[in-house]
């Protein structure tokens, strides 16, 4: 029975090369896969193609190239990522730069695009297309002046396009995150458009491979103090059959764990109802998988079901939500906490002085109680060997952002004493709301496109 | 009966959608996901958290696994990007379920269920 294995490249837009560039060496795959979108990550992208049309990609496929082109000539490696952003082709052209200058000649990239349905609001609008926020019913009109960007979520299939068309590098905008899994088992294996229960399998495995490490002994909650060579950890590994059956582990000699334990933790990641896990592909049925190990390092993947495709793919729009303005201050022992909350005290009095608007403000005690919040327990105040002040606030107005951080250094003269570790303000940063909305796939489908050049 | 938080006998991932957080927990034998179904309910989760999450919880079972699924909805401050917040991706969500206090019989609270740090002498 014809078999391939997949390997994880990158998990997120500023992940390490060294999972990818272990996974060609040591992996014995014929693919990486890249999931390099996160929700934030569009944000992201966007800002840096205001400033600069020809970005809008995420800048790590410089590194990306550099390191692995190598191997997808020398050993016929295939590349697939959605690192395009909101701009495939800026990716492309960047691969191709690189491919240049290293004397690399002869393959084959391949861009789809289609997930940017920004210039198609009014015509879905005119359409009887609601574009109301999908969960919480707002109106769209809330946010439609704002708006920066808006990015369907595209499925496996333009992937397979470009494969088809035999490019061995994909580079894509916003695909689901498991896109880029399923799309080599659909191209390798022929599964068909409807065969439910093994493109959910396909998208399990590739959501158990997205986040990198998470599924191989990262970010464990177990007995993590047991995972060995977190230094060197090796990313997920899918030998995968034609007929679904699959398994998942680690290039040979990397640090890391790939148990049920560390799998099953991936498994529930970000997802919601388990039973009804939508992807542009299939809805997938994922109550009744189970994780069985079968070798040091090799976990056995059973049971995904599907059903049919939903007739809406999701999309996700970024709109100007202000700026946040914030200051961090530490004082140290003695009564480091009573000083930390004096200043925070000065800083609220200023702003009522100078009239700074805000709407919205937080205060945290790093040391304390930044992570946990309100659930934090109680410290011992006596024995505090320190304590930090974070005060941020969200304005609309970037200057009120500005004044705000300036309310900080000056706290090293005017307040409390024993400060340490003055940061005082923080560079001022563009909030970004996310708006999710539904919509008939047959309106972003006849916009996707596929091309594959060579290099 | 004793009182233990779950930080002794579970594992716990959490992560981001928007401005909902979910959170998945894991019991380490079938007995203690039975103790899990009983005692870390929905209603004590959304109690558990009412400072920080203002919308609703809801929970899904996953016996397979020995797993129940918590989605937290209005929970991230208006979600990763647009957050005030420190942990703006909900990550530690997964660690602050830990705090939770649950009610285990005696007899489960064995090797088989616990969670043994190296430090805990």
């Amino acid at each position: 029975m014809k078999k391939i294995r997949i390997g994880a490249g990158q998990g997120f837009y500023g992940d390490t090369i060294y999972g990818a560039l272990n996974m060609a060496k040591f992996g014995n795959v014929q693919y990486i896969s890249f999931d390099c979108l996160a929700e934030l990550t569009m944000s992201i992208l966007q800002k840096d193609r205001q400033k600069d049309p020809s970005k809008g990609y995420t800048k790590d496929i410089s590194v990306t190239a550099k390191t692995l082109l190598p191997y997808v000539k020398e050993k016929g490696i295939k590349l697939i990522t959605n690192a395009g952003g909101i701009n495939p082709e800026g990716a492309r052209r960047e691969v191709f730069r690189i491919a240049k200058e290293m004397g690399i000649s002869g393959i084959k990239v391949g861009i789809a695009s289609g997930d940017n349905i920004f210039p198609y609001l009014n015509e879905f609008l005119e359409k009887g297309v609601s574009l109301d926020h999908y969960t919480t019913g707002e109106p769209f009109d809330r946010v439609r002046d704002r708006l920066m960007f808006a990015s369907a979520y595209l499925g496996a299939h333009p992937i397979v396009e470009c494969l088809r068309q035999g490019a061995d590098i994909v580079i894509t905008g916003r695909t689901t995150d498991s896109a880029q899994f399923l799309a080599p088992m659909i191209y390798e294996f022929g599964w068909s458009t409807d065969d439910w229960d093994k493109l959910s399998q396909g998208v399990l495995l590739g959501h158990l491979m997205e986040c990198s490490a998470q599924s191989s002994g990262g970010n464990f909650s177990g007995d993590w103090w047991n995972i060995e060579n977190f230094e060197s950890i090796g990313y997920p590994v899918c030998e995968v059959s034609e007929n679904g059956e699959a398994f998942l582990t680690k290039p040979e000699g990397t640090g890391g764990r790939v148990s049920v334990d560390t799998v099953k933790e991936q498994f529930l990641y970000e997802i919601h109802d388990p039973s009804e896990y939508i992807s542009p592909d299939v809805i997938c049925d994922w109550s009744n998988v189970r994780f069985n190990q079968i070798g040091p390092d090799q976990v056995e993947v059973t049971g995904a079901k599907g059903k049919p495709a939903p007739p809406k793919l999701k999309a996700v729009m970024g709109y100007r939500n202000g700026y946040l303005g914030q200051g961090l201050v530490g004082y140290s022992w003695p009564d480091a906490m009573k000083k930390a909350q004096k200043a925070e005290e000065i800083i609220r009095k200023q702003m009522d002085l100078y009239g700074i608007q805000y709407e919205d403000y937080l205060v945290e005690y790093l040391g304390y109680n930044s992570i946990h919040g309100p659930l934090a327990t109680p410290i011992d105040e006596e024995n505090l060997n320190e304590i930090y002040l974070r005060v941020a606030i969200r304005t609309s107005d970037r200057s009120e952002a500005q004044n705000f951080g300036r309310l900080f250094p000056p706290l090293a003269l005017n307040g409390p004493p024993f400060i340490g570790g003055l940061h005082g303000m923080s560079s001022v940063r563009e909030l970004s709301g996310l708006w999710s909305v539904l919509i008939p796939r047959e309106l972003i489908e006849c916009n996707v496109e596929v091309n594959v050049e060579e290099v | 009966m004793a009182a233990i938080q779950l930080k002794h006998v579970a594992q716990a991932r959490s992560g981001d959608k928007g401005n909902t957080c979910d959170i998945g927990l894991f019991a380490r034998t079938p007995e203690m996901y039975q103790v899990f179904l009983k005692e870390v309910t929905a209603e004590r989760v959304k109690e558990h958290f009412k400072d920080l999450v203002f919308g609703e919880v809801t929970r899904y079972e996953v016996p397979n696994i020995l797993a129940l699924k918590f989605v937290l909805e209005e929970a991230l401050g208006g979600g990763a990007a647009s957050s005030l917040r420190t942990d703006n991706l909900g990550k530690s969500f997964g660690s602050n379920l830990l705090r939770m206090v649950i009610e285990v019989p005696d007899h489960l609270l064995n090797d088989e269920n616990m969670l043994k740090r190296p430090w805990d002498h």
